[in-house]
């Protein structure tokens, strides 16, 4: 068969979200592959510059659906490095509190989207309805299942409700027997590692050449978390341990899901320590309306490095505002995973490096 | 023992039935018609009606309606149903739950009303029906440059050649349309007349989805349909025929007793016929197109593969009966290594019914029949709900570097225990 190209997107049941993957395919062999993307391009950094410091959070709220208050978080993150706020050691757990619930809503959306991606509509359903028990704790937390708007410039929206604790252990105790369910439903099963195993292989150079990070550098076996790295929060006192593909020859889709899997444990140790740990006192400090200076922050957001670089001139509003969108890298990089592949795995690798067109598009 | 309720067989009760009926016109004609009369050439009308091949092709008719009606209408609700709701519990969801309380309009609605009745939480058995009835309203689109003539072909073909796999198969030793010396032959060959209908249709949808979906159905083909026909060739060596009804009578005897349980001489109680049955039941699960190996309608990657033009009634026509065809390969499996419709009758009733002494089994074969071919299609629902779908090498490899060797091995050791079996101490 002569080669052709195919259109995966943008109205395609593999997209999650609005773009377009063009694969051309001999047979059924991918020889090469061009992603498309700017369907959902919104010129967030340009609006940014006409609104005030602390409205910007309901934007960076919006850059990705599934993991609002990471976003939220690295933009305040910057603006307190501009303005000089110190945030109180409550609003610094709370904080961490809250990114990690974020992040196990993020990982189990990732985890939903991917079942239906390899054909297995099954773990859609139970991925989505334990991500149901940690909306429901971010709702305690903030009020809303999403676009939370938690955040702020110097700290927190609000304190933890009362029980929070209670609440917490509860879920994550139900949750990690769940683990074990997916466990049984994934890894244990022969298909799923036939199809993930050795599939979508990217290198350790080619990864950091194009600027993959996150659970998905981490999948190609080198230890880098900005949680770690680079502290910011309350982070340096959290006893937890990066999750890093030690099994060698990584770089596929199984090491990026193995990655992404156990992230999930992860965060919840993590928010057990941070619920018990959290001290009393004040969870937001005051923060100024106007700011000169640039703030520059990095955090670890559920996809890879989230970065902002924020300019203020003096005035209440930024000057200049620079997103780095970790997707956005990693989407350059999904050429090199897709060549020589099966056409099937165009879906099951995407899939593994979590999309989401939000904050890819900006 | 009889234990069918359909006996001896569903043409002979057709005739009884439509000689009965015409046997009643007839004579109704007769009276009115008396010699010497005006209107005595009508008594022609009441010869007519008695000839021998008017009734027969008349039974004939009845009896296929009957069939199709049967399996097409009750048997594809019935199946479809049974998937839904049992994935649905599996994905810890109620599933569909429309009942006849649902129904928008006057006298149910009015009476779910008046008796306050929760309306969308019934059974969900006619969600089936529902969803039958909106694609019929929808409108069918052709493809503006999709070939035509060979686009409209192929849902006939994919639906007429799955219709004619039922004149074949049996429901009991008398619930069949045709019993033929070389049915599951005949069977065989209906089955495996779809995958064209499905290169025909990806080649004319002109979509990249909808060819390279067809070209998988056509790649996918040869890997399971030989090993499916080399499995099927070992329960041969054992039964010694290839009509249905009498591999499934090879099966009704007994092979041993434990304690007062009887454990009768299935098929799959062999060790060849065992590793047949792996075999037959994985590659029944391609021939269904079921999730392991539904790759020619992968929705992940192709959309909906060779299905995506179509619309309409003409996409619930080639969707809907891939459960006509998960109904014919379950009934396979059981005819073949299940023993078929033999279970233990517990009673037999004869009522006299016009002074003929008519026994009435229960449970009759077709429910036996059915509970089997139910449980089986559950245990191939729940494994397809259960894990990921394969790529399309790997079903390749899967079908020729494990599938047919398999196979093979089954007949090697079913033909050597066939031609060894006494001096080897009866083993098989």
């Amino acid at each position: 068969m002569a080669e052709f190209w195919v259109n995966m997107g943008p109205q395609h049941p593999m997209t999650h979200g609005l773009w377009n993957m063009r694969v051309k395919i001999d047979g059924e062999t991918i020889t090469d592959a061009e992603p498309e993307i700017g369907y959902l391009h919104r010129g967030y950094e340009k609006i940014m510059e006409v609104r005030e410091f602390q409205k910007n959070v309901v934007l960076t709220d919006r850059l990705c659906y599934v993991s609002s208050i990471t976003w939220s978080h690295a933009y305040c993150l910057a603006c307190e490095k501009i303005m000089d706020v110190e945030v109180p050691p409550r609003g610094q757990w709370i904080r961490v509190i809250a990114l990690e619930l974020q992040r196990v809503a993020s990982h189990l959306m990732w985890l939903a989207a991917y079942g239906p991606d390899l054909g297995l509509l099954t773990g859609l359903l139970w991925a989505l309805r334990e991500r149901e028990l940690f909306l429901d704790l971010l709702q305690l937390l903030t009020g809303a299942r999403m676009n939370q708007n938690f955040p702020r410039i110097g700290g927190v929206r609000n304190d933890l409700p009362p029980d929070f604790d209670k609440y917490c252990f509860k879920v994550i105790k139900h949750f990690r027997e769940k683990m074990s369910e997916y466990e049984r439903l994934f890894q244990d099963s022969k298909i799923f590692l036939m199809r993930t195993q050795g599939v979508g292989k990217i290198s350790l150079a080619d990864a950091i050449d194009w600027g993959v990070t996150g659970p998905n550098l981490r999948a190609c076996g080198m230890d880098v978390d900005l949680r770690r790295l680079e502290p910011y929060e309350a982070y340096p006192e959290v006893e937890f341990e990066p999750q890093v593909w030690r099994g060698g020859d990584g770089g596929d889709s199984y090491a990026r899901f193995m990655c992404r899997f156990n992230e999930l444990r992860e965060s919840c140790s993590i928010i057990e320590q941070a619920v018990k740990k959290a001290p009393s006192g004040a969870y937001r400090a005051k923060a100024p309306r106007r700011a000169e200076g640039e703030g520059f922050a990095r955090t670890e957001d559920s996809r890879g490095e989230a970065l902002f670089y924020v300019i203020g001139d003096g005035d209440d509003r930024p000057y200049r505002v620079k997103i780095r969108s970790p997707v956005f890298c990693t989407m350059a990089a999904t050429p090199i995973m897709l060549r020589g592949n099966k056409m099937a795995d165009v879906v099951s690798i995407l899939g593994s490096v979590d999309v989401c067109v939000g904050e890819m598009d900006k | 023992m009889s234990g069918a309720l359909v006996s001896p067989d569903l043409f002979t009760l057709c005739k009884v039935l439509i000689t009965g009926i015409m046997k009643i016109q007839s004579d109704a004609i007769l009276a009115g018609a008396p010699v010497g009369s005006p209107v005595e050439p009508l008594r022609g009308v009441a010869y007519f009606l008695m000839e021998d091949w008017f009734l027969t092709l008349n039974a004939w008719m009845i009896a296929i309606t009957i069939m199709v009606t049967w399996a097409a209408a009750i048997q594809l609700l019935t199946l479809m149903w049974m998937e839904r709701k049992f994935y649905s519990r599996l994905q810890d969801r109620y599933g569909i739950m429309i009942s006849i309380w649902s129904l928008p309009f006057w006298p149910f609605s009015w009476w779910a009303q008046r008796r306050n009745k929760p309306t969308h939480r019934g059974l969900g058995y006619l969600q089936n029906v529902a969803d039958g009835v909106k694609l019929l309203q929808k409108e069918n689109i052709t493809p503006a440059n999709a070939d035509s003539a060979m686009f409209h072909t192929a849902p006939v073909l994919i639906a007429s050649s799955t219709v004619m796999i039922f004149a074949a198969l049996p429901f009991s030793e008398g619930f069949v349309i045709a019993n033929m010396p070389m049915s599951l032959l005949f069977i065989l060959a209906a089955f495996s007349l779809a995958p064209l209908g499905i290169l025909i249709a990806g080649w004319a949808s002109n979509n990249k989805y909808s060819l390279i979906g067809g070209m998988r159905a056509a790649a996918q083909l040869m890997a399971y349909e030989i090993p499916l026909l080399l499995a099927v060739i070992a329960v041969l060596v054992y039964a010694g025929t290839l009509n249905v009804i009498d591999i499934v009578a090879k099966q009704e005897t007994l092979l041993a007793s434990v304690g007062p349980i009887p454990i009768p001489n299935w098929n799959v109680f062999s060790i060849p016929q065992f590793i047949g049955f792996a075999v037959f039941a994985t590659a029944m699960m391609a021939e269904m197109e079921r999730i392991p190996f539904d790759i020619p309608e992968a929705e992940a990657e192709l959309v909906e593969g060779w299905l995506t033009e179509y619309s309409g009634m003409r996409f619930g026509l080639v969707f809907g009966f891939k459960w006509m065809r998960a109904l014919a390969g379950s009934a396979l499996v059981v005819i073949l290594y299940f023993g078929g419709w033999s279970g233990p009758v517990f009673v037999t009733l004869t009522p006299s019914v016009g002074g003929t002494v008519v026994p009435i089994p229960i449970p009759p074969h077709e429910v036996w029949f059915l509970l089997k071919v139910y449980f089986l299609y559950l245990v191939f629902v729940w494994v397809s709900w259960s894990v990921p779908r394969v790529r399309i090498d790997q079903i390749l490899n899967i079908g020729w570097k494990r599938l047919i060797p398999l196979a093979l091995l089954a007949i090697l050791l079913a033909a050597s225990f066939v031609a060894l079996g006494p001096a080897l101490g009866g083993i098989r």
